[in-house]
């Protein structure tokens, strides 16, 4: 029987504020996993701190909210131990690309086959506002008393510098199009991040969605909005790498991705950006050195024998140790 | 003197000090002799200075005497700063073509030491050179017995036709066959261990069996009967040459660990580096491949968060630190008591704080280990005191772990990593207890019966009924707040003062259900009036300085603690009261003593302490024991033994 969004919803009261981002991707979340066809049971949901953090406790599948900035040793270690679950991994703008970034630097170069989000709103929205690492240089939000003195980091040319396999970025208030990123994430064989969007409606009143939909800056002709979010496959844009391709092909992938990276302002791209099919996952790399990882990996090993002894036979490194 | 020796050698560091040694303890281990040795070394990778000192016996060893029998040199920088620890009727082992070199231009030759050899030497008017030190070794009765390296090296290039310069790192397979030549053990054991330690390099073997015998028969043709000291090969069983960091690693194996996380440390690495090594092995007989994941990560807490990770997906997972990295894994301890994960940490302790004494020995980090972390949470912490303890504790740890759904937290040190000692282990009687664990069919049940999986469900013992993630039939959350049986976040005050309880009461659990065996030891006479207390690796030093008191007529007992939370406190309690306490501790303020104190009111009456980055040595324990009873001591003295 097909599952619906609904299968996948937690009834408990969800406290964040009225219009806020986050129910985008919530959303956009449940109906992936739905659409993916998987059971509760079989997903695993890592989140850091924040209100992004919270969002495992909404959705009805293994849900475990983490420290700050660390939802991703937790996760990679899950997934290490049990390949056969569908992990995926939540983090905000502070808790993965501040306090945690060196997490997602090295999980990018392991390319372990868990999906990251991030939800990227430019503010620390629990702790009332502050300046986050993705807010731009000189940017004045209502609550910081002065225009942000650092600049911002990439997510997306960081994560491509850090090795990561799947490389998107998704609108929280396009929520189809986020679910179909989502989709396609879990779907990649692999480590793959997805930047998302998203206003934060009580702290950050500059990347608004107004600002995102273009309702400052009307057509002329028609008197719609412009928006400033466009779609890349609106273009025409592949991201794939493929086996087949030159150096010199990849090669003119990795400057396009790097090129569409750094387009901010009037002009903000989403959808996948970068999607490497040819590198090997962490777990395919563990199975060619440990023969037996994908068959009987750590957590489903049987480690006692009948009468309640260790079922671990170790004779072989004790006869290599004797005297 | 027969079977009865202790042996140091010593060099540069990356000139092959570790090897000699261990073709050394090999030799003796396959003769059926027993060894106890420690490795003391710079945080350097090459040329300052190291060694090695290893006890001989016919019978069991597990610690080291200060004085050495015979000191096998490669430099000139180990006569400087071992001569005078050559007992009177002992030997040294030296490069006659360093007698003329000055002991103020040796350039890693630390200047406390300089200073102490050029009041010394000038007291004897003697000038400062090398040679020097060999004439006051002869002068107090010390065999001294140049070794020609060079002369050896060139007959062994004519030989091999390898170069000179080429050949030069076999200078420890020299000093050391020399020295088994002067103990006159056979050279087939020397043989056989050249063999193991460089198996699957025969051409290695080949040149330094070789080289081996050369040097051998010439210190059989020059030396050999002057020698007082002889080691006789003697019929024993098959035993194991360890490690701590070898043993711990098997221990884990064997107690089932299937993840483990490492950060790169001195010296808890090494133990990481051998499960990698040995990755793939036979389960549940020949057919299944069991392997574990070791699993290098870029900071230590993501060693303990993923570590943690696992635990949750249900595997048993581990990792291993020093007290710098279990610093930056503090956080993770209180999320995985929090959420009542089962995950292993072990903490090997060395000198601190910061990055402190990073290759040098303490035992600094017990209160550390019992208080890390902000709130409060439960945790289990135990401390092994020799490399057989190390072996079954490591596997036990899981055990606890489990059953108890926290934190355990495994104490052991460097002078325990590095040390090396002919054991016995037995895997077979390793128990694998995996707690209130639901599996499919169980969930299946509690939901047939009408009940709902709460995963951390209000229970009397304390103990949730844990599932593994992607058990099918039910979901669980989990979260560092504060959080209700589903595990939801939760801030109502009932709620918390029924979880915190549920939580904390898991300690009163585990001691009420851990037998004694496991958490104490007591050694001699229960009417001692004299008591040492103690816990870690001092135990071995502590034994054999109380079996010579012993021996005298002094009793003294020896309680040896090893669960040091929750601590056995009545227990210790009646076996203390009405005791002389004297505590014995590789840190400064007596952290043990204190935690008895406070635990039980119990004072002490005397401290023994050590912190100067070596291990305690039986005799320095024995002298300071002896003192207490007589009457002689300070309430607290300072050991200050080791170079």
């Amino acid at each position: 029987m097909a599952l619906k969004l609904a299968d996948f919803k937690e009834q408990i009261h969800n406290d964040w504020c009225p219009g806020c981002g986050d129910f985008g991707i919530l959303s956009a979340l449940q109906s992936a996993l739905a659409e993916l066809n998987l059971e509760p049971h079989q997903v695993a949901i890592f989140s850091g701190i924040g209100c992004s953090g919270k969002l495992p406790h909404f959705v009805k599948a293994y849900g475990i909210h983490t420290l700050h900035g660390r939802p991703l040793p937790y996760a990679l270690g899950a997934k290490l131990a049990n390949p056969n679950l569908e992990v995926i991994a939540v983090s905000g703008d502070g808790d993965g690309l501040g306090i945690g970034v060196s997490h997602f630097v090295h999980a990018g170069r392991r390319n372990v086959d868990v999906t990251y989000i991030v939800h990227d709103n430019g503010v620390y929205g629990l702790t009332k506002g502050q300046a986050s690492p993705t807010l731009k240089l000189g940017v004045k939000t209502k609550a910081i008393p002065e225009p942000n003195i650092n600049d911002a980091v990439n997510p997306i040319f960081l994560a491509l510098a850090a090795g990561v396999t799947f490389i998107a970025r998704g609108y929280a208030y396009d929520i189809k199009h986020l679910k179909d990123l989502l989709v396609k994430a879990i779907r990649h064989k692999g480590f793959a991040f997805i930047d998302v969007l998203q206003p934060c409606p009580t702290y950050n009143d500059v990347n608004t969605k107004a600002f995102y939909s273009g309702e400052d800056r009307l057509d002329p002709l028609t008197k719609k909005p412009r928006p400033r979010v466009y779609r890349l496959e609106d273009l025409g844009y592949d991201p794939v790498v493929r086996a087949d391709m030159t150096k010199e092909q990849v090669m003119a992938k990795i400057y396009k991705v790097i090129e569409l990276s750094l387009e901010w302002g009037d002009h903000i791209p989403i959808g996948v950006f970068y999607q490497n099919e040819t590198m090997p996952t962490y777990e395919q790399r563990l199975e060619q050195r440990l023969r037996a990882y994908l068959s009987n990996p750590p957590a489903n090993q049987r480690l006692n024998t009948p009468e309640g002894f260790s079922a671990t036979d170790i004779s072989e490194i004790l006869q290599e140790l004797s005297v | 003197m027969l079977n009865n020796f202790t042996y140091m050698v010593g060099g540069q560091q990356g000139s092959g000090v570790d090897t000699s040694a261990n073709i050394f303890a090999k030799a003796c281990g396959l003769a059926g002799l027993e060894i106890y040795g420690k490795r003391e070394y710079h945080s350097n990778i090459k040329g300052m200075h190291s060694y090695f000192q290893l006890k001989v016996n016919s019978q069991p060893v597990r610690s080291l005497t200060s004085k050495v029998d015979l000191l096998a040199s490669f430099d000139e920088e180990t006569l400087a700063v071992h001569y005078d620890e050559v007992s009177t009727g002992g030997g040294v082992i030296y490069d006659p073509k360093t007698l003329d070199k000055k002991i103020t231009s040796i350039p890693t030759l630390d200047k406390i030491v300089v200073n102490r050899l050029i009041k010394r030497l000038e007291a004897q008017g003697l000038n400062l050179t090398i040679e020097s030190l060999i004439e006051e070794c002869r002068r107090r009765g010390v065999h001294t017995y140049p070794l020609p390296y060079d002369e050896i090296l060139t007959e062994i290039s004519k030989k091999s036709e390898k170069k000179f310069s080429e050949l030069a790192r076999m200078i420890n397979v020299l000093a050391v066959a020399s020295s088994l030549a002067l103990v006159e053990l056979e050279i087939t054991y020397i043989e056989r261990a050249i063999k193991n330690v460089f198996r699957g390099k025969a051409k290695a073997v080949e040149e330094n069996i070789e080289g081996a015998k050369i040097a051998y028969e010439y210190v059989k043709n020059h030396y050999s009967a002057s020698f007082p000291y002889k080691l006789k090969s003697q019929p024993n069983g098959k035993r194991l040459l360890l490690t701590g960091n070898e043993a711990i690693a098997l221990g884990k194996l064997v107690g089932g660990c299937r993840f483990q996380s490492y950060y790169p440390i001195t010296p808890a690495a090494d133990e990481s580096i051998f499960l990698e090594a040995r990755a793939i092995f036979r389960l549940n007989g020949k057919d299944e491949v069991g392997s574990i994941v070791v699993f290098q990560t870029e900071d230590e807490l993501a060693a303990l968060t993923s570590a943690t990770g696992a635990g949750l997906a249900g595997a048993r997972a581990a990792t291993s630190t020093s007290g710098p990295g279990f610093s930056v894994m503090v956080e993770g301890l209180g999320w995985a008591g929090m959420n009542e994960v089962p995950v292993v940490v072990t903490l090997y302790q060395r000198g601190g704080p910061s990055t402190g004494l990073p290759t040098r020995h303490e035992q600094g980090d017990l209160r550390y280990a019992l208080h890390a972390g902000h709130g409060e949470f439960p945790r289990i912490v135990i401390a092994s005191g020799d490399i057989e303890e190390a072996f079954y504790d490591a596997a036990q740890a899981f055990n606890y772990a489990e059953k108890y759904q926290t934190v355990v937290i495994h104490l052991v040190d460097k002078a325990l990593a590095n040390s090396n000692q002919t054991v016995k282990l037995d895997p077979s009687i390793v128990r694998i207890e995996r707690g209130n664990l639901l599996s499919e069919e169980d969930i299946v049940k509690v939901k047939s019966a009408g009940g709902e999986y709460k995963r951390f469900a209000y229970t009397p013992s304390g103990i949730s009924p844990r599932v593994k993630l992607g058990t099918k039939g039910c979901v669980f959350w989990n979260s560092g707040d504060e959080h209700d049986e589903l595990g939801h976040i939760n801030e109502n005050p009932e709620n918390r003062v029924m979880m915190m309880d549920k939580r904390m009461s898991k300690l009163e659990l585990a001691d009420s259900e851990i037998p004694l065996g496991e958490k104490i030891k007591y050694f001699g006479s229960e009417d001692a009036k004299f008591k040492v207390v103690s816990w870690g690796s001092t135990k071995g030093a502590i034994l054999d300085a109380i079996h010579h008191l012993s021996e005298e007529g002094i009793e003294i007992g020896f309680l040896q603690i090893k669960m040091l939370c929750p601590l056995p406190s009545n227990d210790i309690s009646k076996i203390l009261e009405d005791s002389k306490v004297i505590d014995v501790e590789m840190n400064y303020s007596g952290q043990l003593g204190g935690l008895i104190t406070e635990k039980t009111g119990i004072k002490v009456s005397n401290y023994i302490v050590k912190y100067n980055g070596r291990p305690m040595f039986q005799d320095e324990v024995y002298q300071s024991l002896k003192d207490v009873v007589e009457g002689t001591a300070p309430k607290r003295r300072v050991l200050t033994l080791g170079a």
